[in-house]
């Protein structure tokens, strides 16, 4: 059984529809990136998967562990090791970093962890992540630059160790040492119980977490899957050419987007 | 958080209950409503002076005279005939823990007052119905001249202390709850602290109303002598009852030169207490005051504790949250006087409606004539929980000095579904994101708070949350 199973997955808020029959399958033990240019639909995919109320799923099947995703809230769907870092995660005021992810962790694994192993646990992700250790004390992202959002996303990733994590273009915003930080964190949790999904327009992060497979997202729909070779091919020419190449492709009729 | 903080969190988690009732043994056959007749009873049966005896008696007529209410919240179903003014509850005097009834321990231990506590509490105040049942302080504090006493106990101990200061912050005719106060008032406590003292551990009181239909009429007076510096920390939780009940205490601060007092209290009355409360403080040159006060509970509030600031220099800081649930109305705010030259002010309001809920900021800077190089800062936040909750701001100022500095910040805030989501996507159930958000928004306010209080206020909102969320 596949980990992640998309199925013909038509999505979108309630006046448009920006997923045009995305299907993806992603097994444990995999990266894939998904790619694109902007405004392609890859967010909303992140975003379906997660359960954000404000993107509605029109038809198709998500599943995940066996489970319908689309009959799962958000928190269940975490509980069942989903996890997705936000490209632009919100401020929560008042809320340290430290105690929203203990609060979270508990609720991931329902175990109650002593404080004083809890805070062992998070001072060495911290370290791992080149972060002070009074990061973890600052409140959840209010008045981070784009780059500590990213570093706070990848710190859950590594506390929560989820089963299968989206990353929502976990890139942007970060130089060169703290991309190399971040690509380091996902490197060092690849397993084979574990999966990757990447969202990236850039094929920057992939020159240092190298995916098993890469697919290319046009217009709400994955026109064009390959190995990791792809990624470098896209970063060459660019996206035009795919979407000229498979402009051509059988899609969807326009009625059948309005479903 | 350290561990003390979380050993607490879970302590308040388990054994928190709400809604019961000892059978206290009282001492006189109560009645109902006020009178001379019970003003007399009251003075008699504590043993006070005369002189005590003719401020209530002269203050009952100053109540009788002063018109209701023509402003606030509704109070008119509040029948002040059906109300017992006074309860004693016979024999629960102790000097030590040892000697405070195991009944009276069994309370507070339902009222989730963990028992390790006790030993950073050191000393504890305890008012239980209309007086104190245990009282104590601390060896040091004995040492260095603090007294800490019931008020009643003050009476005749320290007569001439007391009555230099009684009242004189805090006139019988203020407002007609004042009034009411100082004709039957019982109870509270009495604190003096000597030039240049600094009492490290907070003065702590817990009290709390039991018996139906009681009236809680306590009358606190803190003197912070001139150099000193003390933390006064009061809370309490009211079983539930139907019948409409009054709480109305008053609380009279006075800080001299140099000096500095924080007085922090919870309250969290049962929903069907009228709460009416005049706190105020006087702050003398260079002196501080700070108020920290919240209100969870009762089915209405008017509480609006003031700093008159009249020494040169002078500051005073108030730090007010409000919670408002199905029902509540929470007239909550804060009131700065500046009478001095240079003196500062700072007032922080966070308010959350939830439900039909309403909950307020009312306050007043007032900067009179010769008070130059003035310096207020008002913020008030509000957090609305539902569509049909409500938030009201009454922000009266009135400067009479041209090189005052006022500023008035408000906002008011929704919970918004992109925080939601983000926390729920960590696992977290939308009730527990919910208290979470809110429990952010007061952070500010409850970083201030003493531990236990803290985390009784999270605790409760929680609890309110679930109810009105879930």
């Amino acid at each position: 059984m596949p980990m992640l199973e998309i199925d013909n997955l038509y999505a979108g808020t309630e006046e448009v529809t920006i997923l045009h029959g995305v299907s993806l399958t992603l097994d444990a033990g995999e990266v894939h990136a998904l790619m694109g240019p902007n405004a392609s639909g890859k967010s909303t995919l992140a975003k379906a998967l997660a359960g954000d109320p404000g993107i509605i799923v029109k038809s198709g099947k998500m599943r995940f562990m066996g489970k319908d995703l689309s009959a799962l809230n958000p928190d269940e769907r975490a509980r069942l090791g989903l996890f997705l870092s936000f490209q632009y995660p919100p401020e929560v005021p008042g809320v340290t970093i430290a105690s929203f992810i203990r609060t979270a962790l508990h609720e991931l694994t329902g175990e109650e962890t002593s404080v004083l192993s809890y805070y062992a646990e998070l001072k060495e992700k911290l370290k791992q992540l080149e972060l002070p250790e009074d990061f973890a004390n600052r409140e959840l992202h209010v008045g981070f630059s784009g780059g500590e959002k990213k570093r706070s996303e990848t710190l859950q990733l590594a506390v929560f160790q989820p089963k299968l994590a989206i990353l929502d273009e976990p890139d942007s915003g970060l130089d060169i040492d703290a991309l190399r930080i971040v690509a380091e964190s996902v490197n060092a949790m690849r397993s084979p119980e574990r999966a990757f999904l990447i969202i990236t327009h850039y094929q920057r992060i992939l020159n240092y977490i190298a995916p098993d497979r890469v697919h290319v997202m046009v217009d709400g729909r994955i026109v064009h899957s390959g190995g990791a070779e792809l990624a470098k091919e896209l970063e060459e020419r660019g996206y035009d050419w795919i979407k000229q190449e498979f402009a051509g492709m059988a899609l969807p009729s326009e009625e059948q987007d309005t479903r | 958080m350290d561990e003390r903080e979380i050993e607490a969190l879970k302590k308040s988690k388990e054994g928190y209950e709400y809604g019961f009732a000892d059978e206290a043994e009282y001492g006189v056959t109560p009645v109902k409503g006020l009178s001379e007749e019970v003003v007399n009873q009251i003075a008699d049966i504590k043993g006070e002076p005369a002189w005590m005896r003719e401020f209530r008696l002269k203050a009952l007529k100053i109540f009788q005279r002063k018109p209701e209410l023509t402003w606030g919240p509704d109070i008119s179903p509040l029948n002040l005939d059906d109300i017992y003014y006074y309860l004693k509850p016979k024999g629960y005097y102790a000097h030590s823990w040892d000697e405070v009834p195991e009944r009276i321990k069994r309370t507070f231990q339902r009222l989730g007052i963990p028992e390790a506590e006790q030993k950073f509490l050191a000393g504890v105040e305890a008012q239980y119905d209309s007086e104190a049942v245990y009282g104590r302080l601390k060896n040091q504090w004995e040492e260095q001249g603090v007294i800490f006493e019931t008020t009643d106990q003050a009476v005749k101990q320290h007569p001439e202390l007391l009555r230099d200061y009684f009242a004189t912050v805090v006139k019988p005719d203020d407002n007609r709850f004042a009034a009411l106060n100082s004709a039957v008032w019982s109870g509270g406590s009495f604190v003096y602290i000597p030039p240049g003292v600094t009492v490290e551990i907070p003065l702590q009181a817990y009290f709390r109303i039991n018996a139906r239909s009681m009236g809680q009429f306590e009358r606190t007076l803190i003197i912070a002598d001139e150099g000193s510096f003390v933390h006064y920390v009061e809370g309490c939780t009211a079983p539930v009852y139907s019948v409409e009940s009054l709480h109305s205490g008053v609380i009279e601060v006075i800080v001299k030169r140099g000096a500095r007092v924080r007085y922090s209290t919870v309250q969290n009355w049962s929903s069907d207490i009228y709460n009416l409360v005049t706190q105020r403080a006087i702050a003398h040159e260079d002196a501080t005051m700070e108020w920290v006060d919240g209100n969870l509970g009762s089915k209405v509030t008017m509480k609006y504790p003031a700093v008159v600031m009249k020494g040169r220099g002078a500051r005073g800081e108030i730090l007010s949250i409000s919670f408002a649930g199905s029902g509540q109305h929470q007239d909550a705010g804060a009131k700065l006087i500046h009478l001095a030259p240079d003196t500062t002010g700072r007032i922080t309001s966070k308010s959350i409606s939830v439900a039909d809920g309403r909950a307020g900021y009312r306050g007043l800077v007032q900067v009179l004539p010769g008070a130059t190089g003035c310096k207020a800062h008002v913020e008030c936040d509000a957090l609305l929980m539902n569509r049909e909750s409500r938030t009201d701001t009454y922000p009266y100022i009135d400067v009479h000095e041209p090189d005052a500095e006022v500023a008035h910040e408000a906002r008011v805030s929704r919970v918004s579904e992109e925080q939601l989501f983000y926390l729920m996507s960590r696992g977290i159930s939308r009730t527990e994101a919910v208290s979470l958000v809110v429990s952010g928004f007061i952070q500010p306010i409850t970083k201030e708070l003493p531990l236990e209080y803290a985390v009784e206020l999270n605790r409760l909102i929680q609890m309110e949350m679930e109810e009105s969320v879930g």
